[in-house]
């Protein structure tokens, strides 16, 4: 029996505004100036929050810092399209969605400088905190998306990743529940080309991110993600899908870290500088004010307004971060649980009065008891130990 | 057990209807030990949910239902298959309060049967409190009979932030007694003291509580009066129990089926000699399991500790 065709299936690719800045007049979305502006203006702003961000890594003003230069526009073209009740899971290297999502600037900067309550989201703002571990942040998108769907609320999930996350068991377990379930949440890759050192090409060996959706049963789609109006596109196609029922959506964004993996790598260490020359080219701010400018939005004079307007917003964060006081040493046990345990609270108490880490009943220090404390009825005759028979308290200091 | 259990679940799923069940098997088969039998028919598929194959997934999603405001109870199957969960559990389920500043929680139980003593197949047979003990922000708890379970149970649904509760599957159905059918919680941190004595401590929980009386009562024909500690619930421990007893016994013997590196006991032990040190008789001793792989089940029974290696415990520590 000749073999017949189980399956097939076809990845489709997505720009709508070219690197010349040319638009397809039928796929470009309607969106009003003001809006156009307002997406240029976020962009801008993630770019130079970024650049101040790094220079503050190397003057010690803030610890580790991971660059978002190059996918603005991944972040930006999608995060736009959701309400705040919309749950938001980043990865590490989503400022640019934060800034969005309403999240201030000096939270940010207090993230990045070592302090969780840079973590704490804006007042009625569904973003989770930063995910570290590559892509386990994924799974918790398909739960709360899911309680969503579970409540009959149409709000969804949108779970930023990168290509080194799409080799990890989270995303594939958690593609695996969205499809069986068919949860609203978006699965929106931003494929930079580099997990760290490791290209794409040593992650799967498929040729795109957006085809592993095929094996889930999932819509996926692959777009250029230095083209905010392709984001645009699919996120929107993909949160009419989650919100009238009918599933979720991986979008594999095509783009590029145009910076070093984070202010501890060296990216030249592993690739060239006419690649990421290449790139430069199709940067996603350089494209986008063609757009405005095609649509009359744009000038020198705006550019460089919005320039000043960014730099006075960043500096001004700073200045915030710069003057927040240090966190409570409390703070490092308060939030163990809703009410901390006696193991817990006493380590805490032991603490505040300046004991130290350990939390032992504080006795005064016994010294050299060995061969001065009375003998006690032990079960082998002879053998000496220090006598508390009587005591009930076991900070009360023995009287030798 | 499985009744009191499946009463637990049924009872908190009626009070609060945040509170869903999930896992493998868990709906139209009501679970591999039928510990949520009936559950399905009763809450209906969108709070009794078979989901896939896909630990990690079910304790991941569950992190993301228990954030946005439901109380997900995921069932894994076995105790050896948690490992694909942790960590979901430690990088996240257990520190996103800390995290997040108090402005998120994960009120979300994990169930699974623990333990040796049935003849499981390999890896079904592991006791692996030591990982989630360890870690901050988890509480777990490991009954010994069906009315600490049930309480137990009803106490992890209803706190705000993540526990794990560990079924002894060797005494899912060994150990039987009267229930209280009304809705009642333990709290955690308390042990039980399950026998009282004068000379020994035996500090046990889960499956070994059993064995620890059994060898009490031998102890009895021997003249020697042990005393048996059901912790209960492994962490928070109720330190005040423990070194109460030690203090009236001076002697003490951990009993855990866990290896015995960096068990549960070595903690205990720890705790005794910082609170209690001055009213030992004799060392700490502890009967576990062994540092080795769960063994297949011909070698099981030599793995775990049983009555007569408590026995010999106990007459050590006496003898020391």
């Amino acid at each position: 029996m000749p073999f017949k065709s189980a399956a097939s299936f076809e990845v489709k690719f997505l720009q709508v505004l070219n690197e010349k800045g040319e638009v397809d007049s039928k796929l470009e979305p309607r969106i009003s100036g003001e809006r156009l502006k307002q997406f240029y203006e976020w962009m801008v702003l993630a770019r130079v929050f970024d650049e101040k961000a790094i220079a503050l890594q190397r003057q010690g003003r803030i610890g580790t810092y991971a660059s978002v230069r190059g996918q603005e526009a991944c972040q930006v073209g999608s995060a736009c399209l959701l309400n705040d009740l919309d749950w938001v899971f980043p990865a590490f290297r989503e400022n640019a969605a934060l800034i969005v999502r309403k999240t201030p600037l000096k939270n940010l900067l207090l993230y990045w400088g070592g302090d969780e309550r840079g973590s704490v989201p804006p007042l009625g703002v569904r973003n989770f905190p930063v995910a570290i571990p590559v892509s386990s942040q994924i799974p918790h998108a398909v739960g709360a998306a899911w309680a969503c769907r579970l409540r009959n609320e149409k709000n969804v999930s949108l779970v930023y990743f990168g290509d080194g996350a799409t080799s990890r068991g989270d995303f594939h377990e958690a593609l695996n529940f969205a499809g069986v379930f068919k949860i609203p949440v978006i699965f929106l890759c931003q494929n930079n080309q580099y997990a760290i050192s490791v290209p794409r090409s040593r992650q799967s060996a498929a040729q795109t991110l957006a085809q592993k959706a095929v094996a889930y049963g999932i819509e996926g789609i692959q777009v250029d993600g230095n083209d905010l109006l392709a984001v645009y596109v699919s996120v929107q196609e993909a949160l009419e899908r989650a919100r009238a029922g009918k599933g979720p959506t991986l979008i594999e964004c095509f783009t590029y870290r145009l910076g070093d993996h984070t202010t501890s790598d060296d990216a030249k260490r592993y690739r060239t500088e006419s690649e990421v020359e290449e790139w430069k080219k199709k940067d996603p701010l350089a494209r986008f004010e063609l757009y405005l400018a095609s649509k009359k939005l744009f000038s020198k004079e705006y550019q460089s307004e919005v320039l000043e307007r960014a730099q006075a917003l960043v500096d001004q964060a700073v200045q915030e971060y710069e003057s927040v006081p240090l966190p409570a040493v409390s703070d490092l046990f308060n939030y163990v649980a809703a009410q901390l345990d006696a193991n817990v609270s006493m380590q805490k108490a032991r603490y505040l009065e300046g004991v130290g880490a350990q939390d032992v009943v504080p006795v005064t220090p016994v010294v050299a008891p060995l061969v001065k404390g009375p003998a006690n009825q032990s079960s082998k005759p002879g053998k000496k130990r220090v006598s508390l028979e009587g005591s009930s308290k076991a900070d009360e200091v023995p009287d030798f | 057990m499985v009744q009191a259990i499946n009463a637990a679940l049924g009872q908190e799923m009626q009070a609060d209807a945040r509170v869903i069940v999930l896992g493998e098997d868990v709906g139209r088969d009501g679970g591999v030990f039928r510990v949520t039998e009936g559950l399905l028919e009763k809450f209906g598929e969108n709070r009794v949910i078979d989901t896939p194959l896909s630990e990690l997934g079910i304790v991941g999603a569950s992190i993301g239902l228990a954030v946005n405001g439901m109380r997900p109870i995921a069932e894994i199957q076995f105790d050896g298959f948690t490992y694909a969960g942790l960590d979901q559990l430690i990088d996240h389920a257990s520190r996103i309060r800390t995290r997040s500043r108090g402005a998120y929680s994960c009120p979300l139980v994990v169930r699974f049967p623990c333990g040796g003593g049935i003849h499981a197949p390999e890896h079904h047979s592991e006791s692996p409190e030591t990982y989630f003990v360890h870690t901050p922000g988890l509480k777990v708890v490991c009954p010994s009979t069906p009315g600490d379970a049930k309480g137990l149970l009803a106490s992890c649904v209803q706190d705000p932030d993540p526990c794990i509760f560990m079924e002894p599957k060797r005494i899912y159905r060994a150990v039987k007694e009267e229930v209280n059918e009304e809705r009642y919680t333990i709290p955690f941190g308390v042990a039980k003291g399950v026998r009282e004595g004068e000379d020994v401590t035996l500090i046990a929980w889960g499956a070994m509580v059993r064995e620890c009386v059994k060898a009490a009562d031998q102890l009895e024909a021997e003249h020697v009066s042990c005393e048996v500690l059901d912790v209960r619930s492994l962490k928070p421990l109720d330190v005040n129990a423990i070194v109460n007893s030690v203090k009236k016994t001076g002697r003490v013997l951990v009993v855990h089926e866990a290896p015995k590196t960096l068990g549960l006991g070595a903690e205990i032990v720890a705790l005794i000699q910082e609170h209690a040190f001055l009213s030992l008789e004799a060392p700490v001793g502890r009967v576990t399991g062994f540092d080795v792989a769960m063994p297949l089940y011909k070698l099981e029974e030599a793995y775990l500790p049983n009555v007569n290696r408590i026995v010999e415990g106990v007459r050590r520590t006496v003898l020391f």
